[in-house]
Formats: C-alpha cells, sequence, structure tokens
C-alpha cells in the first residue's frame, strides 16, 4: 500500500487568525452583563454561529465553502471538530455550507481557531451580509457551460468577505453562479450569474448573463434578467452597484420583506433596472483607484491519484450499476466522471467526513470536493476505471446509496430539529421519503429522474419547496383539540430555463406525504404520454393545459382528498406525531435570527 | 518560576522519550491498563498487566493496596499508567493509585496504537516481579460520593462536569452540570491537548483555579477519569472524581435533568 499524498491546498485563506480570539472575548463580555443580548447577537450571526432552537446556551456554526469547494485536509479538520465540539455529525447545507450543531457558545471560538488552521470560516455565513458565494458544483465539466464560472465565484467571495461595504445590508444577500441553464438556480436568487461568451469583432468576449431580484422565501419571486450580455470587466461594478442600490433602499423595518425581491417588486422591475444601470456607470466612473476582482483562472491541475492497492474488484454488483446510474456524471473531458455522494438530507458523521477526505485524496484527480445544491457533496475527475473501486470504498463508509441525481434524494431544511421557526419536522420526513423511494427502487425510474422533491419545516423556503417538483411546506392542523404535524403540498416548481414557482394544491398530514406521492406518480403513470417523464407531465398539469383525465391541479386534488382525511385520534394515534417524535404534535416555535 | 515548579509537581502525562528512557534505566513501572489477551500479544517493554476490568471488579483500597504490592509497587515508585483507549482506562487506574496514597503516577502522553504506529518498540515478555509494600494514606479529597456531589453542586464556585458525548448529555444528566465531551479533551495524536489550549478551552468555560471541579460519566469514572487528569494537567488544585458517575446517580433515583425541546440529528439509519 502506498502512502497517500498530501492533501491540495487552496489557493485562498479565507480565515483571520484573530478573530477567533476576539469571538472568545466577547462571549465573554456578554455572560458578564457588559455587551448588550442584542449586540451580541448581531455580532454571533456575523461571525457565523446561530442560536439554537430553544436552547439559549448552545449555537449552530455554519460554515462556507465559497464556490462550493472544500479540501481532504478541511474535511478532515471538520470530522474532528465535529466529534470534539459538536454531536458526532454534522449536516451539508442548500447553499455550500457545512453545519455543526449543538455546539457550547463558549466552544464556538476553539471550532473558528480549528477552522482558522485550515483557512476556513464562517465569517459571514448568517446575519446581513453578502452569504456564501455559491457555484455550481459541475462548473467546469458541464457539457453545457461555456467556460467555468468558479474562478469568478472565488473572486466574487473574496472581494465582499469581511468589505465594510456589505456589513450591514437591509437583510441577507445572496450570490449564485452556474455553469448552464439546466443546473442552475439563478433565478431564485439575489444575483444569479450564468456564464456566456460573445464573438465580437472575431473574438471571444467572456461575460455573464446576470439574473436579479429573485428569491424563495415566505413570498417567492422570479428573477429578472439585467441585459443580454454582461461583460466580465463589468461583473464587479454590476455587483457592486446592485449591493449599494439594496443597501440604501432596502427595507431596514419591515423584517417580513427585507429582502431584495421585494424592492424590486415594489419598485417594479424596469425602474430596478435603470437603477442598476445607472449605479453601475457611477461606480465605473467613481473608483478612486482600479478595483478589479481578483480572478485566478489558472485550471486546477489534474492528476490521476496513484492506485493505492491493485486489488481488482472481482465481482461488479447488481448494485454497482444502480449507484452508477443514479450518482455519477459524465463529463465534458473525456474518461471522467464526477460522483455525487447521497446523503440524507445533508447528514454526515464525523468518520464518514474522515473518509470523504481521504476518499478525495484517492480518487479526485483536481484533488478537492465540490459541494452541491442538494445537501450533498460531489467527487469530480474521477477516472472511469476507478469507478467501481470508488462504490466499493463508499460502501464500506457507509456512503453508496443510490440516486443523488434523482428524485429519490428529497432535500429536507432542519426543520424542528434545530430551526427556532420550523412547525414540522421535515428534516426527519425528507429521510423517510428517501428510504421509501430507495426500497421501490424509484431511483432507477428515468421518468422521475428529473423531477424533485423539497420540504421546508415552515413557510419559508429553506427547503426551497418552491422550486420543487412535488414541493412541501410545514404547518399544524387540527381535528377537534388534538393537532397534527401538516403540508402544503406544491405542484410543477422548477428552478432551470423555464423556472417557476410550485402551485399550491392540497394540504397533507406529515404521515400521508409519501402515499401522496406515490398516488401522484401513480395517476402519471395512467395518464403519460409516451415521450412524458414526470416533471413534464406535471409542468403540464400545474399550467392546466394537460388534455388527459387529470388536466389541472384541481383534477390531482380530487383524487388525492380522500387520502389525506385526518382519522380520529383514538384511531390511528401515530397520525398525531409527527416524524421523529414519539409524543403528541404541537406546535412552538421561537424568535427567528435570519433577520437579526 | 513558581508556575514552572508548580508544574513539575503535577506531573501528569509522561511523554515518549522519557518512558523510553526511564525504561532503559529500569526507574520506571509500567501498567498496562487493557484485556489480558491484549497484553500477551505485545506491549511496551518491561509493562505489567492489570485490565481495567480485574481492578473494578473490587476496587476497595485494601485490595487495591495488595494489588499495587503485587505489582511491586511501592511509596517511592515511579508509575506510568497506559491503554488504548485514549486514555480514558488508564486514567481510572491512574487515578486509583493516588486515591490510596501514591504520589508519582501518571498517564503515557498517548496510546498504545499509536506508540506501535511510530514503530517503537515492543514485545510480548512478562517481566518477573518482586513484591514491595506500599502504604495506604487515603486522599479523600479527591474523590466525590453520590452524596457529597448533592450537597457540594449547590455551593457557589463548584463546578460539575460531565464527559460523555453531547448527545447523551442532552438526553439526560446531572441538574447544573456543563456538558464538556471527552473528545474535547485530546488531539489527534496526544490523549491531552497541549497545556495551552486546555487552559484556554477551560478558561472560556469558566473553569478556573478558584473553582472545585466534579467531573462524571457514564459508569465507572473512566472518561471523567481523563477529564481529571485534564483539569490536573493545568494546575488546577481542586479537582473531585465522581467515580460511580451517572449509573450510581441513576440507580439511586437522584433528579436529572434533559435538555427540552431538543430533536437533535436522528443518525439511527447509521
Amino acid at each position: 500500500m502506498q502512502s497517500r499524498p498530501k492533501s491540495r491546498k487552496g489557493k485562498i485563506n479565507w480565515a483571520r487568525s484573530q478573530e477567533p480570539d476576539y469571538f472568545a472575548n466577547m462571549v465573554k463580555l456578554y455572560r458578564q452583563g457588559k455587551y448588550d443580548a442584542d449586540s451580541f447577537r448581531r455580532f454571533r450571526l456575523q461571525h457565523g454561529a446561530y442560536g439554537t432552537r430553544l436552547a439559549d446556551d448552545y449555537a449552530m456554526v455554519r460554515v462556507k465553502f465559497p464556490a462550493g469547494e472544500v479540501y481532504p485536509h478541511q474535511l478532515e479538520k471538520l470530522s474532528q471538530l465535529s466529534e470534539q465540539f459538536s454531536i458526532g455529525s454534522a449536516h451539508f447545507s442548500t447553499r455550500e455550507n457545512i453545519q455543526l450543531h449543538w455546539v457550547v457558545l463558549e466552544d464556538v471560538s476553539e471550532i473558528f481557531r480549528g477552522l482558522a488552521e485550515v483557512g476556513l470560516t464562517s465569517r459571514e455565513a448568517c446575519g446581513n451580509s453578502v452569504r456564501n458565494v455559491m457555484c455550481s458544483p459541475l462548473s467546469g465539466v458541464c457539457p453545457n457551460e461555456e467556460f467555468d464560472s468558479t474562478p469568478y465565484a472565488l473572486a466574487t467571495a473574496r472581494f465582499f468577505l469581511r468589505n465594510p461595504m456589505a456589513q450591514n445590508l437591509p437583510r441577507k444577500f445572496k450570490f449564485n453562479f452556474t455553469c448552464c441553464e439546466k443546473h442552475g438556480m439563478v433565478r431564485m436568487v439575489d444575483v444569479g450569474l450564468i456564464p456566456q461568451i460573445r464573438q465580437q469583432d472575431g473574438s471571444a468576449q467572456k461575460g455573464f448573463k446576470i439574473f436579479l431580484g429573485g428569491g424563495l422565501g415566505n413570498r417567492s419571486f422570479v428573477g429578472h434578467q439585467l441585459e443580454e450580455f454582461t461583460p466580465e470587466e463589468d461583473l464587479l461594478y454590476t455587483s457592486i452597484a446592485v449591493v449599494r442600490i439594496f443597501d440604501r433602499l432596502g427595507d431596514r423595518k419591515n423584517l417580513a420583506r427585507n429582502r431584495m425581491r421585494y424592492l424590486v417588486n415594489d419598485m417594479g422591475w424596469e425602474k430596478f433596472q435603470n437603477l442598476v444601470l445607472k449605479e453601475r456607470a457611477i461606480v465605473r466612473a467613481t473608483q478612486s483607484v482600479v478595483t478589479k476582482l481578483n480572478v485566478d483562472d489558472t485550471p486546477n491541475k489534474i492528476l490521476r491519484p496513484v492506485k493505492i492497492s491493485d486489488e481488482s474488484i472481482s465481482s461488479i454488483s447488481d448494485g454497482y450499476f444502480r449507484w452508477l446510474k443514479g450518482n455519477a456524471f459524465k463529463q465534458k473531458q473525456k474518461d471522467y466522471y464526477s460522483v455525487f455522494i447521497t446523503l440524507e438530507a445533508g447528514d454526515i458523521t464525523s468518520n464518514q467526513l474522515h473518509m470523504l477526505s481521504e476518499l478525495t485524496q484517492d480518487f479526485s484527480s483536481e484533488g478537492v470536493a465540490r459541494c452541491g445544491f442538494t445537501q450533498n457533496i460531489a467527487l469530480r475527475y474521477v477516472h472511469e476505471d476507478d469507478l467501481p473501486r470508488l462504490y466499493s470504498e463508499l460502501l464500506k463508509s457507509g456512503l453508496a446509496k443510490s440516486g443523488s441525481l434523482t428524485m429519490s434524494a428529497p432535500i429536507g431544511c432542519s426543520g424542528t430539529t434545530s430551526c427556532n421557526l420550523a412547525l414540522t419536522n421535515s428534516h426527519r420526513l425528507a429521510k423517510e421519503i428517501q428510504r421509501k423511494f430507495l426500497e421501490l427502487r424509484l431511483d432507477e425510474d428515468d421518468d422521475l429522474r428529473e423531477s424533485s422533491i423539497k420540504i421546508s419545516g415552515c413557510p419559508n423556503s429553506c427547503g426551497q419547496h418552491g422550486i420543487a417538483t412535488i414541493g412541501f411546506f410545514g404547518g399544524g392542523a387540527r381535528l377537534e383539540k388534538d393537532m397534527y404535524p401538516n403540508y402544503m403540498m406544491q405542484l410543477g416548481g422548477r428552478s432551470d430555463g423555464e423556472t417557476m414557482l410550485g402551485i399550491s394544491s392540497i394540504r397533507v398530514p406529515a404521515k400521508r406525504v409519501i402515499s401522496v406521492i406515490l398516488k401522484i406518480i401513480e395517476l402519471f403513470k395512467q395518464n403519460k404520454k409516451p415521450e412524458d417523464d414526470l416533471k413534464s407531465w406535471i409542468h403540464r398539469v400545474a399550467n392546466g393545459i394537460d388534455d388527459s383525465e387529470i388536466k389541472s391541479i384541481e383534477d390531482i386534488k380530487k383524487v388525492l382528498t380522500p387520502l389525506t382525511t385526518p382519522p380520529l385520534k383514538t384511531e390511528d394515534s401515530d397520525f398525531y406525531s409527527d416524524y421523529g417524535s414519539d409524543t403528541s404534535y404541537h406546535t412552538k416555535t421561537g424568535k427567528g435570527e435570519c433577520a437579526a | 518560576m513558581r508556575r514552572l515548579s508548580q508544574e513539575k509537581i503535577v506531573k501528569t502525562t509522561t511523554d515518549i522519550e522519557s518512558l523510553r528512557s526511564e525504561i532503559r534505566d529500569k526507574s520506571v513501572r509500567v501498567i498496562d491498563v487493557r484485556r489480558e489477551e491484549d497484553y500477551k500479544k505485545n506491549h511496551i517493554p518491561s509493562a505489567i498487566n492489570l485490565p481495567l476490568a480485574n481492578l473494578l471488579s473490587d476496587d476497595s483500597p485494601e485490595r487495591v493496596v495488595k494489588l499495587v504490592n503485587s505489582m511491586g509497587i511501592d511509596d517511592e515508585t515511579s508509575v506510568v499508567v497506559y491503554d488504548d483507549t485514549f486514555g480514558a482506562l488508564a486514567s481510572r487506574v491512574a487515578w486509583t493509585l493516588e486515591f490510596i496514597g501514591h504520589t508519582d503516577v501518571s498517564l503515557l502522553e498517548t496510546t498504545f496504537s499509536t506508540w506501535k504506529s511510530l514503530g517503537l518498540e515492543n514485545d510480548n515478555k512478562v517481566p518477573e516481579i518482586q513484591s514491595r509494600e506500599h502504604s495506604l494514606k487515603l486522599k479523600p479529597e479527591i474523590l466525590a460520593t453520590a452524596g457529597y456531589l448533592e450537597s457540594a453542586k449547590e455551593k457557589e464556585g463548584v463546578i460539575l462536569v460531565d464527559n460523555r458525548e453531547r448527545l447523551n448529555f442532552l438526553e439526560q444528566h446531572i441538574p447544573g452540570a456543563i456538558s464538556l465531551p471527552y473528545r474535547t479533551l485530546a488531539t489527534q495524536d496526544k490523549i491531552l491537548r497541549p497545556k495551552e489550549d486546555m487552559r484556554r478551552l477551560l478558561d472560556n468555560r469558566g473553569i478556573s483555579r478558584d473553582s472545585e471541579i466534579i467531573t462524571y460519566c457514564g459508569s465507572v469514572g473512566t472518561l471523567s477519569g481523563l477529564a481529571y487528569y485534564a483539569l490536573k494537567s493545568v494546575g488546577l488544585p481542586n479537582a473531585k472524581l465522581y467515580v460511580r458517575s451517572f449509573k450510581e446517580w441513576k440507580s439511586l433515583s437522584k433528579p436529572t435533568e434533559k435538555q427540552e425541546d431538543a430533536n437533535y440529528w436522528d443518525l439511527s439509519a447509521e
């Protein structure tokens, strides 16, 4: 057995070594009553530590992976930190962060110290700042993309992190870079960017399609395209202009509607668009020194790791092909695949993080892992010949579940497992659905592959239910005096080139969600046209333009209503408790911190 | 200077090189607390075997003195204890020696696995031992009983520390305890953090020289034994081990507390 190559290191150190001590000191002042609770909360959030559901002495630390990149030594450190200071596990979010929960507030600075050792930070992962800058996990390997936007995402993250202009915005602010229309999430975010190349005067010019003012939440909006083409040298000026307008005009009073999408909606797109273009001209003209994005686009070295051993995979199992189909994405680079690792609603144990660190070194020819948009993680540049061996390694660490790229890997926000605002355990429901789907082998069904299930534990959209083929958000319902966990189901949402928000259809009790989903799949199979998949069929139904028996949401409702009728508590007491709990359901919430 | 000399007195761990030289000089009694079958395969040269289970089968002071005598340890013998369980089992044995009045006992700074992975010497020879006479001078000030704990924990300046994993703590703990999981005390290759790190960690938690600190864990005082030595390693003078720990506390039907409204991550599928 040959020794493992040393972990490659990222080019950018996101940490500041003085921040841990500073944070530790502020916690002391706060505990001594020398720093008031509100100021401390803002400070804590600015540094990436959330409060925990109804438990003041514990924090959740959210660590950013700018552009989704995470290096092996960083994964190893996170494995150690989660074991030392958290609960022996961690959670991948939908925005390329990893979260450590149930951390004693006094230990948060120790986590910061560990993060700084490997160049990571949680700074501005929460609070009213520019949150983690996302990039598609396929940027650089996607066959549809015009160029790799990863260096631009990293440069943008670097520009805004700790930047005075973005420390006290009216509310959080999010950038998403992507590879192409299909794999995007660009219309559902404050600033979304798709790389584009324009031919001008016989030469190719790099630039972006920029979408502004989208976002998911209590009210969701689809973003608008700023202009036909934004050349790369205007990227930074445009970003600064938008942040400045939001800073100046965003609503600082009404917490419920202070994201930029409300400003765009209130003002009207054309007016907002004009404002941005004017502001950009001012920004461009008034920079006292030349302000440029520091884009480092030297390509990552692609070097296939030396085979650790020559043990040949004697028998390739049936499980391997199933896994391959649902988890491996063929890159535009010949012979290489991006392998997506299925996690249950984003959860991973300390030991699995440790394994992931080793697997990244042993199998990714670029030596770095990339977070996905769906609470998952990908190893890219895995050589075709190494796939069976990777599969057998993943099996050993319990990371070989199938269906990462399919409908059978639902998103569930943290829900009542840790969030102050949650009404239902969306997190656990997502896992239950996944287990059922895998049991029924629905991950292998090509008709379902492009569809998605996304679940939020409350009407806010952390679980992104609004862009799911089948989306759910939590609430409580009552039969006489007995409460039960309940979800509103939305159908037909999508975040690609034909982005639309899901249409609200029917309320489904938590314990009936799985049977309702299976019924919808049954209806689809009965009524589909030969070329249909679930996504295209639901798209027509949601838009009321299907010509089969099920023409509209109303028709679906009719069929599903009998499934959603609550039984009496004496008939079925399990119905009245949420997943992950054996006691009767009741709603209980605290103060949210997103807006603090 | 004063501080330095103080730290010398409260030696809690012995580093690898010192132990190797002490073994060469035959100036140390090394105790391996792993199971007998593991010990028989290989161990640090000259080490004798005292499986923790053997000690725990009867850890009355009178019996412990007999055991100690049979291991050739008298009041002056320098003793180093090691295990392969991140120092927790070794800590419980070391603490017991301290409790009967032995003053020169410390923990090997690392585990046997790490020792071996560094390519250091080991063999399977069982040393011949001349029995010696050890006195019995109980040190009750390092022991906490349930009764003592119950009265002490209400007092100002007394800190009760739970060293089990965070999830166990959230589920159930002794009222008023703070959670300091045993993993927090170690680094990747050492059973205890470097002094400076340990001091900062404890200081952040408000654990200071002025506090009386009582540690406990799940059942027999191993994880909390390690915590006892963690506190000692930075010279905190007043630490006690609740040696019968949470298992006894519950069997006595004493009050417990849980973290309300905690639906933590459910990893039952793993």
